[in-house]
């Protein structure tokens, strides 16, 4: 047990290494801007004293190092700085103006909420479906069932996200209203409402992830079917189906898991196109906003959580293959 | 909720319907093996597709299914046109080509069938497209089907958009832009991504614990979730020149898609440093160009074509996805992925004219269809390689 346990900590710390250096890259990338925020923020206009001013209230010009520093020391406290769009600039030219400061934490943690209801409603439809799928189309590979599987998760896992998503709009909500095209959610509001209004960007989402780990659940079990001991299990002449379900599924947990894990952290990439397209408040839509209005601590928070869960769900995919193999949880 | 209880009921009538299939079946022909060991899966695979034959029989005769008779005939009419072509290829060619389409499944002669289109129509967009695609015209918010009497016009068969300029145009030359730069993109970070990764292999030591850690590092980060901060940066350094962002654009996404193609091709490489071909050359004093390109690359040709295929359909969509966000490919070139986002609106409008409705749906789809295609090649490509029969 002592050695799987010191892999499983090697992983973690090592993961734990690339986010450090990730977030010294974000903090790099985001730092090789032209010219000055300040600047950038007053206009041209600008009189000298308030670019100090405000420079020295964003902390500008302390080295990058400190800044860097200062930035990941309140980012692991979950604070993460204010939003430069939504900072109230008076106070920074002079004038006291009552308004509260709109930090980044506050804008971010309901929207995360929000976005991983979205992925907890994706995963909890798109594993079993697909795994299920998987096994079909194992177990009647080479079939007429079987080539269309293939043919239509080809053509969705390639398909670009919005595209689906408009496919399933047109259908399911212009065509046959049956649930709303867009996904005004909000604070209080039911658990059975809620889930209608996630229901189609989940479906858009599942439809992405769907076909790649069937194609994996079914290259897996394929793979074991030639090994003697379904070999075995055939001559015993159990059928088919539980041939499949009791002793190939198994031994093919492993990278089944493996590939479930991956298309989670794959979610995290599609989520930001299907919330913009069905303007779901979720962390996506607030990164693009981000990004177009040019909000620096907003895309460098939102980047960075991103690739924490990134990494964290491929530490996850790492460390449960690693459980899943019993060579290495009995050894010798 | 009827709704779910309707597809139950469905799903419960499917399965009785296998089961009586299953029972006639035995009846009928005295037992014979085939109904007499039939597993219940297959019995109501049947039912199942007889099942979907009967309702997209019903489907087609409803008057409101506009779409999904489009889509039917889309596929019916390529489907046939793929199948032609590979007829033709069987016919035309030299032996080799001969053999190969004898050898084609038929998703991929349709592949192969797109991507020449496609290329076609980059290629020659300036001749095919009736206008430029930044022309103005006078007339705008022109409905699409050429009828005068439904809002159209027949100069413009797709319509024009919100400040008028014709969509069939704008729509053509996005292969043009979109396809352009996609491939530019992709061959950029074949370059890069491709010598590193072999120089690497081939040299190894510290450079290639540098080069593989920096890569590590950059994949950590998804993506599209860097591709968008990085685009930041680069639309503060553009200003207010939209073309140089652009030229940022590919640049970043060549970067960021070079890493993929660096963990290929150094796994690769190193699978073909160790062989005796490359002690011999290494002996006979070959230099580091001869050994990279004179050895290694040839022998990497087969995963390397396939991974191109592969990460031209990323880059495409990358982009696309960029563009669609309003962040890529920048107004006045026309581009899909844009045209996608001005035009979702009018999705809304599918009850009243479907034709107008589809007009998104035309460009998404143009995306959709040729990653598909690359797709459908790349995979008949790796199974011939591999050389799988199952």
């Amino acid at each position: 047990m002592s050695s799987v346990f010191r892999i499983i900590l090697q992983r973690i710390a090592l993961g734990v290494l690339t986010l450090f250096i990730v977030s010294i890259v974000i903090f790099t990338a985001v730092n090789m801007l032209p010219g000055d925020f300040a600047q950038a923020i007053l206009g041209q206009a600008a009189t000298p004293e308030a670019i100090a001013a405000i420079r020295q209230d964003l902390g500008l010009d302390q080295p990058p190092v400190s800044r860097y520093f200062t930035w990941l020391a309140g980012a692991v406290q979950g604070d993460l700085g204010s939003s430069f769009a939504q900072a109230n600039f008076a106070s920074f030219v002079g004038a006291e103006s009552g308004g509260t400061e709109v930090t980044v934490a506050t804008q971010i943690a309901p929207r995360f909420a929000n976005t991983m209801f979205l992925a907890g409603v994706t995963a909890c439809i798109a594993v079993p479906f697909s795994i299920f799928l998987g096994v079909l189309a194992a177990l009647y590979r080479n079939s007429a069932f079987d080539k269309a599987a293939n043919v239509f998760t080809l053509s969705s896992i390639s398909s670009p996200e919005f595209f689906l998503a408009y496919v399933l709009i047109l259908f399911l909500a212009v065509l046959n209203p049956v649930l709303p095209s867009l996904s005004n959610i909000y604070d209080g509001m039911g658990f059975g409402e809620r889930l209608q209004k996630t229901l189609l960007p989940a479906l858009t989402l599942t439809l992405v992830v769907t076909a790649h780990m069937m194609r994996m659940t079914r290259a897996a079990i394929i793979n074991l079917l030639a090994s003697p001991y379904i070999e075995m299990a055939r001559l015993k002449g159990i059928s088919p189906l539980r041939v499949i379900v009791k002793h190939a599924l198994p031994n093919a947990l492993a990278p089944i898991i493996n590939v479930v894990a991956l298309n989670l952290a794959y979610l995290i990439t599609g989520v930001v196109v299907v919330e913009v397209v069905f303007v779901y408040p979720g962390i996506g839509q607030l990164f693009v906003d981000g990004v177009k209005n040019r909000d620096i601590p907003l895309v460098q928070a939102c980047c960075l959580i991103f690739a924490a869960a990134y990494i964290l769900l491929n530490l996850t995919a790492d460390i449960m293959s690693l459980l899943s193999n019993p060579r290495l949880r009995h050894p010798k | 909720m009827s709704m779910i209880l309707w597809i139950l009921l469905m799903v419960l009538a499917l399965g009785l319907a296998g089961w009586a299939f299953r029972l006639a079946g035995q009846n009928i022909t005295g037992n014979s093996p085939y109904f007499r060991d039939m597993p219940y899966g297959v019995a109501f695979g049947y039912a199942l597709a007889a099942g979907a034959l009967l309702g997209g029989l019903w489907l087609w005769f409803q008057p409101g299914a506009v779409f999904f008779r489009w889509a039917f005939q889309g596929v019916v009419i390529f489907a046939i046109v793929a199948w032609l072509f590979r007829l033709l290829g069987r016919a035309v060619g030299t032996a080799g080509t001969r053999k190969l389409f004898r050898e084609m499944p038929l998703t991929a002669s349709f592949g192969i069938l797109i991507i020449l289109i496609y290329a076609v129509l980059a290629i020659f967009a300036g001749a095919i497209a009736p206008h430029g695609q930044e022309e103005v015209f006078a007339r705008v918010n022109i409905l699409p089907g050429g009828n005068p009497e439904t809002g159209g016009d027949p100069a413009f068969p797709l319509g024009t958009d919100q400040i008028g300029r014709d969509l069939l145009s704008r729509l053509i030359y996005g292969a043009q832009n979109t396809v352009g730069i996609a491939f530019v993109t992709t061959c950029l970070a074949f370059l890069l991504g491709g010598s590193l990764g072999f120089l690497a292999a081939t040299l190894q030591g510290w450079l290639d614990q540098v080069l593989s850690r920096a890569v590590d590092v950059l994949m950590a980060i998804p993506s599209l979730i860097f591709a968008l901060l990085l685009m930041t940066i680069a639309s503060a350094w553009a200003g207010s020149e939209k073309w140089l962002l652009t030229v940022y654009m590919i640049l970043i996404i060549a970067v960021i898609d070079s890493t993929r193609v660096f963990r290929l091709a150094r796994a690769v490489g190193l699978n073909i440093v160790v062989m005796d071909y490359i002690e011999a050359a290494k002996l006979r004093g070959e230099g580091l160009p001869y050994l990279i390109f004179k050895e290694i690359l040839p022998n990497a040709y087969a995963p390397l074509l396939a991974e191109f295929g592969l990460r031209f359909c990323f880059v495409f969509l990358t982009i696309a996805s960029l563009s669609f966000l309003g962040v890529g490919i920048q107004p006045p070139l026309a581009d899909w992925g844009t045209m996608v986002r001005d035009l979702s609106q009018f999705i809304n409008f599918a009850a009243f004219s479907p034709l107008t409705a589809a007009l998104p749906l035309l460009a998404a789809g143009a995306i959709a269809l040729l990653t598909v295609a690359v797709n459908f090649v790349v995979d008949w490509m790796l199974h011939r390689t591999s050389g799988l029969k199952d």
